[in-house]
């Protein structure tokens, strides 16, 4: 517990404030953070965090504000700057170089000079005494997406932090893995170490944390010691408002229903020797049902993705059939024609052209399906009748927005979702693929979204989710098969699903053994 | 200390998206004028002569058009490579071989007459800068070659295959011996529009239809969105259905005949045979007007009389003053690199930064914080 939390004030922020052109990201930010505590940062996808803990590691510069280190003002004025106060991070995002071993992205970061088996000597021994066990000779490409995040963290360890920083640590692991790190941060928090734990995921908060700090619209909205909240009490804080719960009827007489989306025996060689072979997946998408696809990131699931999406072909034209026909041979387009349509993972370069107007977007993925309707004769775009469609999904999905048809880039992460979603939803598919269908988007948004799905599927169509929040697709699924390495496990109906089940396949327990294992649970 | 400092804007400046063209010719004179002081010529007789003297005239409206038709024939092609982000920098290659292959008509079958000659030799042109065009599309959709570098090193093997020929087999033999094939016949010369007024030709009026066609195509067909998608983010284009590869093929081709067609009607109306030379650099200057006119095919019009006035001001102040024509290309150099500056401004805003706010700046070396 919070037994070396002693009180005194390791790093205090009064005032802090980033402004972006018109918007401003943080705004008169207060943070303290004691010694030897585990704090938590609290709020959703564009409430600030990033922008705050950026300015707190020196690669953004406040407009105003002050930061004191120990009782001292300080000016963090570069990342280097704040590993010398004693601030190390660990990103969301990994910074490191697939084709190296470990030792060796360890050394590039430390930038000393010391050799690279001196090195390599004491993060192997810096791994084991944190339980984080890691072979410092290993090549990153080879290494899980759990592994890797070990190199950061011992990484920034070796420059032994006062502060350390954590952005979203458990969105790449299974919940076991989850586990371990927190084994490793109260241990960590032992030793009188500073953690600030930025999350949205309110049950590990309630778990690990002594205090939390919540961000709303770039304004602290309040102090609590998140033990004595209840979950709904931080989503509120976080929100501002209650989140509708998604309603889920029950999905009925689906064994009858004919499979809409059937993979068969899908294999794909990875493209570069980084990516994840896909052996042998096998799933069958019935009308009017949700099947959710759990597991970590990186393990095939982008592949997966464009392999079903027709954004890569595939040899053998059997190995993926919409509403009972091959479709393996035909482009995205011949796809969409039969029915299809798809949500990539990636809004802003993927799903959506970011310089171009939503209605623009609109004619993106519909310039085909919807040919008769937006193209004319001699291929001329019928513009007042791709803007009349885009207005009606705005509508339909309540985005909003600044201008009539403004650039999808200006548009913030979850309303530019809700579009790319309400395109496709517009045509009324037969069969949806969705990749992280709520990635980044704020609460009120997300529910917004699964109920969508979820009535897609029962008003008869084929719905494929594709997740890393597993709260997400216990919510919507109807079953949830796991993602490991370029394999897919069979569905678990839902009923039968835990989250220990789920996390065990995610984790790599073989397919066999992980039937075993739930036959007996 | 005061520092500049560019900060972001959250959308792009459609004031500056049309404006910066404007600041960098402006941009463009001033140093332009500073050049002119250095050579020792008093920079505003010096700016008469280049920009006003050259167009006082009727006729000389009609030479401007004459420099203006293949700089906008060829741009607007290029317009369309480059907002698909496909850089085809070989157009004079392209303008030299829809040049030669165009010739072929003229040069042997001169006995070929009638109303048939002109349409075909401007088709053959249009398919002569089209074929060549395909070699470094062909190139980077097979082996992933920059078609930057391909396309570019195609000009010199161009302009050295015209050199050959007009030296060697199709040299005119009652020509003296001079480099250069028999004249044109009559029916494949391209006719002048006004022939009471000046030697402007219909490679004018070819110019204003492409680019009228192309700003249809760009802004108003599925085909032009295909290119812009592709062009922006190829990502997106791949998940629209659209393929990079075949885009590669139509930018370069569509571009390739366009700069072909202007090849042809320049040896057919302009000089009326086949020389080394039948260019003065058009296909690069082209690649100036296409970004001076914003990609934009209407803008790359007024872009192109722009600086077909900067060939013709070359020329005014060599003879007037004797400084060299090379100062042309010192004007299309600077506008360029001014135009590019200035295109910053549609993205960013300057920001003029005094003195940081004071608190922070008040605070301890890092040194005595630790």
């Amino acid at each position: 517990m919070s037994a070396n939390h002693d009180g005194t004030t390791l790093l205090e922020v009064r005032g802090l404030t980033k402004i972006f052109g018109t918007l401003t990201a943080c705004d008169h930010v207060d943070l303290n953070i004691a010694k030897g505590e585990i704090h938590a940062l609290l709020g959703e996808n564009g409430a600030g965090k990033s922008t705050l803990v950026k300015m707190l590691f020196g690669s953004l510069e406040p407009n105003s504000g002050e930061i004191f280190w120990n009782g001292q003002a300080v000016r963090i004025t570069s990342p280097g700057a704040a590993k010398k106060l004693g601030i190390g991070m660990v990103f969301q995002h990994f910074s490191l170089f697939e084709a190296l071993t470990a030792a060796e992205n360890i050394a590039l970061s430390l930038d000393d000079g010391s050799p690279i088996s001196s090195i390599a000597a004491k993060a192997r021994a810096l791994s084991y005494s944190y339980g984080l066990p890691l072979d410092p000779e290993s090549l990153v490409g080879d290494l899980s997406v759990g592994e890797r995040q070990r190199i950061e963290i011992i990484r920034c360890l070796l420059q032994t932090p006062q502060l350390i920083i954590l952005d979203e640590p458990t969105s790449v692991l299974t919940p076991q893995e989850a586990d371990k790190l927190f084994e490793t941060l109260e241990r960590l928090r032992s030793e009188g170490k500073s953690i600030l734990y930025i999350s949205h995921r309110l049950e590990e908060v309630k778990r690990i944390c002594d205090r939390a700090t919540v961000l709303r619209h770039g304004k602290v909205v309040g102090h609590c010691n998140p033990r004595q909240e209840t979950a709904s009490s931080l989503a509120r804080m976080m929100v501002g408002n209650e989140v509708k719960a998604v309603v889920r009827a029950p999905a009925e007489g689906i064994e009858t229903a004919p499979a809409l989306l059937d993979i068969r025996a899908l294999t794909r060689k990875p493209a570069t020797p980084f990516s994840i072979p896909l052996k042998n997946i096998n799933l069958r998408v019935r009308a009017g049902e949700v099947i959710g696809i759990a597991g970590v990131a990186g393990n095939g699931q982008g592949e997966f993705f464009e392999s079903v999406s027709g954004e890569v072909l595939q040899q053998d034209a059997g190995s993926v059939r919409i509403r009972g026909k091959d479709a393996g041979g035909l482009t995205i387009t011949g796809r969409r024609l039969m029915g299809a349509a798809f949500v990539p993972e990636e809004r802003l370069g993927h799903g959506a052209a970011p310089r171009m107007k939503l209605s623009e977007n609109l004619l993106l993925s519909r310039h085909a399906t919807d040919g008769k309707a937006f193209v004319g004769s001699g291929g001329m775009v019928k513009s007042s009748a791709v803007y009349s469609a885009a207005q009606r999904i705005i509508e339909a999905m309540d985005v909003r927005k600044s201008a009539p048809d403004p650039e999808a880039a200006a548009l913030s992460g979850g309303n530019l979702q809700k579009f790319i979603v309400g395109r496709e939803l517009d045509r009324r598919p037969s069969v949806m693929v969705v990749n992280q269908p709520t990635w980044g988007v704020d609460a009120g948004a997300a529910a917004h979204i699964r109920q969508a799905l979820i009535e897609l599927a029962r008003s008869g169509s084929a719905v494929l989710v594709i997740s890393q929040d597993l709260d997400e697709l216990f919510e919507i699924s109807d079953a949830i098969a796991v993602m490991h390495n370029g394999e897919l496990s069979k569905p678990l109906p839902i009923a039968e699903a835990t989250f220990e089940k789920i996390g065990l396949l995610m984790g790599g327990a073989e397919p066999g053994h992980a039937e075993h294992t739930l036959e007996t649970a | 200390m005061m520092r500049l400092e560019l900060v972001k804007r959250p959308q792009r400046s459609m004031l500056f998206s049309a404006l910066s063209p404007f600041i960098a010719f402006g941009l463009t004179i001033v140093a332009g004028a500073i050049m002119f002081a250095l050579l020792g010529v008093n920079p505003l007789s010096a700016f008469r002569i280049y920009f006003i003297e050259p167009i006082s005239q009727v006729w000389q409206l009609h030479e401007l058009a004459i420099k203006a038709a293949p700089l906008i024939l060829i741009a607007v092609g290029l317009s369309v490579c480059f907002k698909a982000n496909i850089w085809n920098i070989g157009a004079e290659g392209q303008f030299i071989l829809g040049a030669i292959v165009g010739s072929i008509i003229p040069v042997f079958f001169p006995q070929f007459e009638g109303p048939l000659v002109l349409p075909l030799m401007l088709l053959f042109g249009m398919v002569g800068g089209a074929a060549y065009a395909a070699i470094p599309a062909l190139l980077k959709t097979r082996f992933g070659t920059n078609e930057i570098l391909t396309s570019l090193m195609l000009v010199y093997v161009a302009q050295l295959f015209l050199d050959w020929l007009v030296r060697g087999p199709w040299r005119d033999p009652q020509g003296h011996g001079f480099p250069q094939t028999i004249q044109f016949n009559d029916s494949a010369i391209l006719p002048e529009l006004m022939p009471d007024a000046g030697r402007a030709n219909w490679g004018f009026v070819f110019a204003l239809v492409a680019a009228v066609a192309i700003w249809i195509l760009m802004s108003r067909m599925l085909k032009g969105f295909e290119v812009r998608v592709l062009g922006s983010s190829p990502r997106a284009g791949r998940f629209a259905g659209f393929g990079l590869n075949r885009m590669v093929f139509f930018a370069f081709l569509l571009s390739g005949a366009l700069a072909g067609l202007a090849g042809i009607s320049e040896v057919s109306g302009a000089i009326g045979q086949l020389q080394p030379v039948i260019s003065p650099g058009y296909g690069f200057t082209a690649i100036i007007v296409a970004f001076l006119g914003r990609l934009n095919p209407l803008g790359i019009v007024a872009a192109g009389l722009v600086l077909a006035l900067t060939y013709l001001g070359g020329e005014a102040v060599q003879s007037a003053l004797g400084i060299s024509d090379k100062v042309a290309r010192v004007f299309q150099g600077m506008l360029l690199f001014f135009v590019l500056g200035c295109d910053t401004l549609i993205h960013y805003r300057i920001r003029l930064i005094g003195l940081a706010a004071p608190k922070l700046e008040a605070a301890p070396k890092l040194k005595e914080a630790r």
